[in-house]
C-alpha cells in the first residue's frame, strides 16, 4: 500500500470536488491501494452465506439499541417504590433496576420499542450464529485453511450466549431472578470452590445487592468488547482465506467465482443490513417479548408455572430437568470425606454442554486426523457428499434438540395433554437413542441422495411425460442434463477408507490402528460419482426412443 | 490428488460402488454461459425496474414520516393506558420497518435487476509464499539469537518464574468481591431470638396465621415474623426462609422417629426452596399431596416427609418444626435442622454441626 505519490512525481490534479477530497485522503492514508485490493474482490454468492451476515447485522443493531437503553437504565439493586405510569405496580417495592426498566417501557417514548428491538435482535443474533455454524459444518467449510476461523466462530457463539444471559438478568424481574437463582444453584454444586464463587459473584448470599451491577458491566463492556474483537479476527480471516464456494461448473480450489464486491455484492450485502433491521423492527412492533411488567419484581418466594429461559440457554436447562436425582435407592447427591457432592446438578450442567463444545472446537482436527486430509479446501462439500460428517452433525444437532425440548417439557405436557412424567421419560430415552437413530437415518438419507444424483447424472431427469411406444409399452421420458448441471452432480470426491500404515520404524501403532478403524467407519459406505464411461454405457443401454424423445422435449421446453 | 483409494477391496455390500477406482472423470465445462435478464435486453423492463426501486425508496421516506408522527403525536404520561403504549410501539415499529425495508429491498432490487450480474472468476493466491516463510524463519532465528536467551538460561528461567507469578495479584484483588461464605447458608431467620419463638406469617403481608385458620387441604405461603421489618438483606433472608404450610389428614402423615412433634394437628411446614437448584416449590397438588417445582419438575411427597419421587432433586425438602403458641398462632419451635436450598460443598459439614 504505497500509493502515496512521491514529491518528484508529477502532481495529480483532480478535476471534480469529490475527486479532490478523495485525493486528499488517498495521499495521506493510501486509500487507493486498499480500494484496488478490495474494490473488485470477488465474493461467491449463495443464500446460505447470509446467516453470518444476519449475525453481524444483528450485532450492529444490538449495539445501536443497547446504547439507547444504557441512557435510561440504572443497574442499582437499591430498594425503591415504583412511581411510574404503570398503575398495577404503583407503590410496589422493587429494585431501581426493575423500576428503570419499567420506566423505559412505559414512560420513555420509543423505549418499549428499543427494548423489544434489543431483545429480538439478541435472540436472532444467537440463532443466526447457530445456523451459520451448522451451514459451515455441513458444507465442510471448517477444513484447512479455515480451522482457526471455526474456533473463533465457536468462541463467538459462547460469547453471544454470555451476552444474552447477562442481559436477560438485568431488568431484575421475577423471571430473570429465578434464572439467576438456578445459576446460583448450579454454581454452588461445583466442588470445593462453588460456594465461594457464588458468594463472590453475588457479593454475599443470593441475591445480594451487587449482582445486577456486575452483570451490567459484563454486558455492556467486557462481553461486547470481546465479541467485537472476535468479529474483527473472524472477518480478517475471511479476507485472508477468501470465501468458500459451492461446487459447480467452473469452480475449483484454485479460483473463486462470484460477483465483484463493488457494486453488486456490496449493494446486496449493504442492502441486506436494512432488511435485517426492518424485519427486527417488524417483530418488535407486533410480537411482545419479555413483558417484564407482567412478572413483577424479583422475589424469592413466588414463581409462575411454565417459565422458560431465553431459547439459547434452554438446552442446559433441559439437561438439568432430564437428570434424575434419584434412581431407585441410589441418590446422585452423596457425601465424600465429609463434603457434599451433588452430581444430579453438576453432571447435567457441565457434561452435555462440555461434550458439545469440546467436539465442536476440535472437530476440524478430529476429521483431518481420521481422513489424513491436509489439503486446502475452498470448494464446499454438498452435505450428501460427506455422509458420515453429515450424520455426525445431525446426531449432535438432534442431541441438542432433545435437551432443548426438555426445557419445555411442562409446556409439551400441557399442550398435548400428556403426562409430564411420561414426557420426561421419553426425552430421557431420546437423550441416549435419539442421536444414534439420527446418525443412521441421516447417513442413509445422504447415501440415498447421492445414488439419486448418480441416477440423474446417468439417465437424465424425469420429465413426467408418459409415452406409449408402438408396441404398447409405456415409458416415462427422461431428459438428459446439460453438461453444467451434470458436472454439479458428478464433480465431487469420494475417498475410500485409508488402512493403517506403519510408521518410520515399520510399526503400526495402536493410535494408527484406531485411526484406520475410524477411517473405515468414516468412508466405507460411499457412493462414487458417475464417470464418463458409465454415462456412455447408460446411453448405449438406452438406445431406444426415450432418450431421443427426451432431447426433443428439452429443446422444445427451452 | 483427491483419490485416497488404495485399491483395497471394498467392504460394504450395500452401496453402489461402480467406478470406484475410475481415474477418468468428467471434465469441468467451465462457468455456464451468462444469461441475460429481461432488464438487460428490454429498455422498458429496465425502466420499470428503475421505477420499482424508486418506489421502494419512497416507501422508506413514508416509513420515516410514520415514525416521527407516532413519536410526537402520541404522548405518554401518568395514567397512559397499555393500549396507547402498544399503539405507539406498533407505529414506531412499522415506521422503522418501512424505513429500513424500503432502503434494503430497494438496494437489493437495484443490484439484482439493474447492476451487471456477470459472474467472474478470480484466482486464489496462496496464503503465504515459500519465500516469505523462509524469510520469516530466518528473522525469528535472528531475533532469538540476538536476545541470547538460549545461551543465558538464568535470564530465561528467572523471567519465566516472574511472569508465572505476576498474575497472582490480579487474581487476589478479586478477593473482596464478596465475603467468605462461612456459615451463612446454615441458618435462617426461623431460629428463635432471645428465647422467643418466631410466628409463621403470611407472604407477603406478614400477618400471623392461627392454627384454626388452616383447614384441611389448604396451603399457605409463609414468611417468618419480622422479615418485612428488615431493612438490610431482606431478600437474602427471604430466599432462605420461605415456607409452604399445608394441612393434611393427620393419619396420612408418616413422621419418622424424632419428627413426630414437628407437625400440629396435621399441619406441616416445609422449606419452599427446592433442594435441586433453589427455585420456589410453589405448586401443591391437593389430591395427591405432591409438591411440584415448576422450574425443573422435581416432585416431593408430602405424606412421606417430602421425599423425592420424581425429577432432578436428590434430597427431601427440609421440614420446619412447628407448634402453637398461647394465643393459638403457629410458631416455629426451632430453625430448620439442616441447611435449606440447593446443595453446596460444605453442606454436610454444616448439617452435622447443626444437629450436634
Amino acid at each position: 500500500m504505497s500509493a502515496a505519490s512521491r514529491a518528484e512525481a508529477p502532481a495529480f490534479v483532480a478535476k471534480t470536488k469529490a475527486g479532490r477530497i478523495t485525493d486528499f485522503v488517498d495521499a495521506r492514508v493510501g486509500g487507493s491501494g486498499i480500494l484496488r485490493e478490495f474494490g473488485r474482490k470477488v465474493f461467491p454468492d449463495h443464500w446460505s452465506f447470509m446467516f453470518g451476515e444476519v449475525a453481524l447485522y444483528s450485532f450492529v443493531i444490538l449495539l445501536l439499541s443497547g446504547t439507547f437503553l444504557t441512557f435510561f437504565f440504572d443497574p442499582s439493586m437499591a430498594e425503591t417504590h415504583y412511581d411510574g405510569s404503570y398503575l398495577p405496580l404503583k407503590n410496589v417495592e422493587m429494585s431501581v433496576a426493575y423500576s428503570s426498566s419499567l420506566d423505559i417501557s412505559f414512560d420513555i417514548r420509543g423505549g418499549l420499542f428499543m427494548r423489544q428491538v434489543h431483545h429480538w435482535a439478541a435472540l436472532l443474533f444467537v440463532a443466526s450464529i447457530g445456523v451459520h455454524m451448522l451451514r459451515v459444518f455441513f458444507t465442510g467449510a471448517f477444513r484447512k485453511p479455515r480451522e482457526m476461523n471455526w474456533v473463533v466462530g465457536s468462541v463467538l457463539l459462547i460469547l453471544a450466549m454470555a451476552a444474552g444471559f447477562t442481559g436477560y438478568s438485568l431488568p431484575d424481574d421475577l423471571l430473570s431472578g429465578n434464572g439467576l437463582r438456578i445459576i446460583d444453584g448450579v454454581i454452588k454444586s461445583i466442588p470445593v470452590v462453588g460456594t465461594y464463587i457464588s458468594f463472590f459473584l453475588f457479593g454475599g448470599e443470593f441475591p445480594g445487592a451487587a449482582v445486577i451491577g456486575r452483570l451490567y458491566m459484563l454486558h455492556i463492556l467486557l462481553v461486547p468488547a470481546l465479541i467485537l474483537l472476535m468479529i474483527v479476527l473472524h472477518l480478517f480471516m475471511v479476507v485472508v482465506h477468501k470465501h468458500t464456494q459451492y461446487p459447480g461448473p467452473g469452480r475449483n480450489d484454485g479460483n473463486v467465482v462470484g460477483y465483484p464486491l463493488g457494486p453488486v455484492y456490496a449493494a446486496k450485502a449493504g442492502g441486506f443490513f436494512f432488511i435485517v433491521f426492518g424485519v427486527i423492527a417488524l417483530m418488535a412492533a407486533f410480537f411482545t417479548i419479555n413483558p417484564i411488567w407482567n412478572y413483577g419484581p424479583y422475589d424469592p418466594s413466588p414463581v409462575s408455572a411454565g417459565t422458560q429461559p431465553d431459547w439459547y440457554i434452554g438446552f442446559v436447562d433441559g439437561a438439568l430437568r432430564l437428570m434424575p436425582g434419584v434412581i431407585g435407592d441410589f441418590h446422585f447427591e452423596y457425601v465424600v470425606f465429609g463434603y457434599t457432592l451433588t452430581l444430579n446438578v453438576l453432571l447435567p450442567a457441565l457434561v452435555p454442554a462440555g461434550i458439545l463444545f469440546t467436539v465442536m472446537f476440535m472437530y476440524p482436527w478430529i476429521e483431518s486426523w481420521i481422513t489424513k486430509d491436509t489439503r486446502e479446501h475452498h470448494v464446499l462439500d454438498r452435505p450428501r457428499n460427506a455422509p458420515t460428517r453429515t450424520a455426525i452433525g445431525v446426531a449432535g444437532f438432534v442431541w441438542y434438540c432433545v435437551m432443548w425440548a426438555a426445557a419445555g417439557s411442562d409446556l409439551i405436557a400441557t399442550h398435548f395433554h400428556v403426562s409430564l412424567n411420561d414426557v420426561t421419560y421419553w426425552l430421557r430415552a431420546l437423550f441416549f437413542i435419539g442421536p444414534v437413530i439420527a446418525f443412521v437415518v441421516a447417513k442413509r438419507v445422504a447415501l440415498a441422495l447421492q445414488r439419486k444424483d448418480r441416477e440423474i447424472a446417468l439417465h437424465g431427469r424425469e420429465t413426467g411425460r408418459i409415452v406409449r411406444l408402438p408396441h404398447g409399452e409405456f415409458i416415462e421420458v427422461h431428459a438428459p442434463l446439460d453438461e453444467y448441471k451434470r458436472y454439479k452432480l458428478v464433480g465431487f470426491e469420494s475417498p475410500a477408507p485409508l488402512p493403517a500404515v506403519p510408521n518410520d520404524h515399520g510399526i503400526v501403532t495402536r493410535k494408527e490402528k484406531q485411526r484406520a478403524f475410524l477411517s473405515k467407519w468414516f468412508f466405507e459406505d460411499r457412493v462414487a460419482p458417475a464417470s464418463p464411461a458409465e454415462l456412455e454405457a447408460a446411453h448405449g443401454h438406452h438406445a431406444h426412443p426415450a432418450v431421443e424423445a427426451g432431447e426433443e422435449s428439452k429443446s422444445l421446453s427451452h | 490428488m483427491g483419490n485416497h483409494s488404495d485399491g483395497s477391496p471394498n467392504h460394504s455390500g450395500t452401496v453402489a460402488t461402480a467406478g470406484q477406482n475410475e481415474v477418468e472423470k468428467f471434465q469441468d465445462p467451465g462457468i455456464p454461459p451468462h444469461r441475460l435478464r429481461l432488464a438487460d435486453t428490454d429498455p422498458k423492463a429496465a425502466k420499470r425496474a428503475e421505477r420499482q426501486v424508486a418506489i421502494l425508496f419512497g416507501a422508506s421516506v413514508v416509513g420515516t414520516l410514520i415514525f416521527l408522527v407516532a413519536y410526537f403525536a402520541i404522548d405518554l404520561g401518568d395514567g397512559t393506558s397499555i393500549a396507547t403504549i402498544r399503539l405507539q410501539n406498533a407505529l414506531l415499529g412499522v415506521g422503522t420497518a418501512f424505513a429500513m425495508l424500503g432502503i434494503g429491498t430497494g438496494i437489493v432490487h437495484w443490484a439484482k435487476a439493474l447492476m451487471p450480474d456477470h459472474e467472474v472468476s478470480e484466482e486464489r493466491h496462496p496464503i503465504r509464499t515459500e519465500e516469505d516463510r523462509l524469510a520469516a524463519v530466518r528473522i525469528v532465528d535472528d531475533i532469538v539469537e540476538e536476545t541470547g536467551i538460549k545461551r543465558r538460561p538464568l535470564i530465561r528461567n528467572t523471567l519465566l518464574g516472574a511472569v508465572a507469578l505476576a498474575p497472582l495479584p490480579a487474581i487476589a484483588v478479586f478477593g473482596d468481591l464478596g465475603p467468605r461464605p462461612d456459615r451463612a447458608l446454615a441458618h435462617t431467620m426461623w431460629a428463635p431470638q432471645e428465647g422467643k419463638l418466631k410466628r409463621l406469617t403470611r407472604d407477603p403481608d406478614g400477618t400471623p396465621i392461627k392454627a384454626s385458620d388452616v383447614t384441611i387441604g389448604s396451603a399457605f405461603h409463609v414468611i417468618p415474623e419480622g422479615l418485612n421489618e428488615l431493612h438490610e438483606g431482606k431478600l437474602n433472608e427471604k430466599a432462605k426462609a420461605v415456607v409452604l404450610l399445608m394441612r393434611l389428614d393427620p393419619a396420612s402423615l408418616n413422621p419418622s422417629e424424632g419428627r413426630e412433634d414437628w407437625s400440629y394437628n396435621g399441619i406441616v411446614a416445609y422449606s419452599k426452596i427446592c433442594t435441586h437448584v433453589g427455585c420456589p416449590v410453589a405448586l401443591y397438588e391437593q389430591q395427591t399431596h405432591h409438591l411440584l417445582c415448576p422450574c425443573h419438575q422435581s416432585t416431593f411427597d408430602l405424606t412421606n416427609e417430602c421425599k423425592v419421587i420424581f425429577g432432578p432433586a436428590s434430597r427431601p425438602l427440609p421440614q420446619l418444626p412447628i407448634a402453637v403458641d398461647a394465643e393459638g398462632y403457629l410458631v416455629a419451635t426451632s430453625d430448620f435442622n439442616e441447611p435449606v436450598g440447593p446443595s453446596y460443598w460444605e453442606r454436610d459439614e454444616h448439617e452435622r454441626s447443626i444437629k450436634s
